[in-house]
């Protein structure tokens, strides 16, 4: 019987998911080193806490890109190595809906644990209160545009001897504009000031890649799995 | 009927050929070029005002920096081709730009940074306009080693290919992003094209460079394509029998 495309992307996002939270370990892998790197900071440069908020915004900012780009290696190669990508792209669903799909599952295990943990590294990094909910939002948009932008490089080094340097060397020139407005916003929100034009950059953003970054993951899915 | 000069154009032996013939007439207008607009620029313009004599580094910084992006677009533009209608030999002339380009930006950079020393006391400043260079050149970065570390040929094309595609399209939220992140430089002076806020004796060497410039990439990127055809067509009777006459 076939399946409609979407019970098929909620399909591939149900056994994404089940099968991150499986290897819960890896789920837990970005959140200690997004943890780690931003406790590297004050040890760097000073515990005290006023010179540590006047960082916070591109700390946490870098700290989060770097955790989220250490999980995009295993997007696809799993299912690349035993041929369910293969499956997938014969399925006649449109692979860039498929792709999306996998994008979010992978966003949902990846990203949204670092989001959920940033307020409080960002408050051990002395950001006061009330700029706590900016962070968590920058950064709720923001690793949504690493992974989608993070998916492509995923798909076309598919495969590829040393690709986990080769990803990070494409992916990240492409999301230094999300680290811009990121930071910024964190920035303003830290001096008590309103974030919300960063913020609505970020959100177009997210929603440009989105639309966009499937389709160019589906064309590169199909070269790499050729 | 009339897209078969196009189906010529794309067939390797014909590219081989007119290549080889077209790139002389790139070549020797730019080497013209680039040795009236350099004794324009560097001799016959008067010395700036403000900037004194260190301005004259203009006449390479200002072109390799147009250059970059041209190559940028003209890659990306080749690689669409090849990827929307599969021909190879755009893929050849895309693979043939990457490593000029990136030169280019390198030169835009090198440039840009030894005419900070004078201009702002310091070799590097985090300005906009060098540091979305800067993003450019890891961007070619990325193209190169994505194509480096592919081994099947086809896959090494549509693959940078898409990437480089990705890549143009970001260009402009880059450019823009960076330019909000910081807006120190002082404002472009080609920008207004109707009335460029630079005299006469110093913009047209200024021209002159840019066509030079460009010029050059067009016969560096003709002679490139002729040994990228080489390379890929290796096996191929036509070659065999084009070196043996």
């Amino acid at each position: 019987m076939p399946r409609s495309t979407a019970s098929a992307m909620l399909l591939v996002y149900r056994r994404d998911l089940l099968i991150a939270f499986r290897h819960w370990d890896q789920v837990a892998q970005p959140v200690v080193f997004f943890a780690m790197v931003t406790t590297l900071f004050p040890l760097a440069i000073s515990p005290e806490l006023g010179e540590l908020r006047a960082i916070a915004g591109g700390v946490l900012w870098v700290a989060a890109l770097l955790a989220a780009l250490l999980g995009l290696e295993f997007l696809f190669r799993s299912d690349h190595a035993d041929g369910t990508l293969e499956q997938m792209l014969l399925s006649g669903h449109p692979a860039a809906l498929l792709a999306l799909a996998k994008g979010a599952a992978h966003w949902s295990a990846c990203g949204l644990p670092l989001v959920l943990v940033s307020p409080l590294l960002a408050m051990s990094l002395g950001v006061p209160a009330q700029a706590l909910c900016t962070v968590a939002l920058s950064l709720l948009l923001g690793t949504g545009i690493l992974s989608a932008l993070g998916a492509i490089g995923a798909a076309l080094t598919l495969g590829l001897r040393r690709g986990s340097t080769l990803l990070s060397l494409l992916v990240l020139p492409l999301v230094m504009p999300a680290l811009i407005f990121g930071a910024r916003a964190v920035d303003l929100a830290i001096h008590g000031e309103p974030a919300t034009g960063p913020l609505l950059l970020l959100a177009a953003m997210l929603i440009f890649v989105v639309t966009l970054a499937p389709l160019a993951v589906a064309a590169a899915l199909r070269i790499s799995v050729e | 009927m009339a897209w078969t000069w196009l189906h010529k154009l794309a067939s390797p032996p014909h590219a081989y050929r007119i290549a080889g013939r077209l790139a002389p007439w790139f070549g020797w207008p730019a080497g013209i070029l680039l040795v009236a607009g350099l004794y324009g620029g560097l001799v016959l313009a008067p010395p700036d005002y403000q900037q004194g004599e260190g301005f004259r580094i203009l006449y390479v910084h200002a072109p390799s920096a147009w250059m970059s992006m041209l190559v940028y677009g003209t890659m990306a533009t080749a690689a669409a081709i090849g990827l929307v209608w599969r021909i190879k030999l755009a893929h050849a002339v895309a693979a043939a730009s990457a490593p000029i380009g990136a030169w280019f930006t390198f030169a835009a950079l090198a440039t840009g940074s030894l005419w900070g020393k004078p201009m702002w006391g310091t070799w590097w400043v985090w300005d906009a306009r060098l540091t979305s260079e800067l993003v450019l050149l890891f961007l070619y970065f990325g193209y190169l080693a994505l194509r480096a570390s592919i081994d099947d040929r086809e896959r090494a094309d549509r693959a940078s290919a898409v990437l480089a595609v990705v890549g143009v399209v970001n260009l402009p939220i880059i450019h823009y992003s960076v330019n909000w992140w910081n807006t120190l430089h002082q404002a472009s002076t080609l920008t207004k094209l109707g009335k460029p806020s630079i005299a006469g004796e110093m913009l047209w060497p200024l021209l002159a460079m840019i066509l030079a410039f460009t010029l050059y990439y067009g016969a560096v990127m003709l002679v490139r394509l002729r040994a990228e055809i080489l390379c890929r067509e290796r096996d191929a009777s036509w070659l065999r029998g084009e070196l043996a006459s």
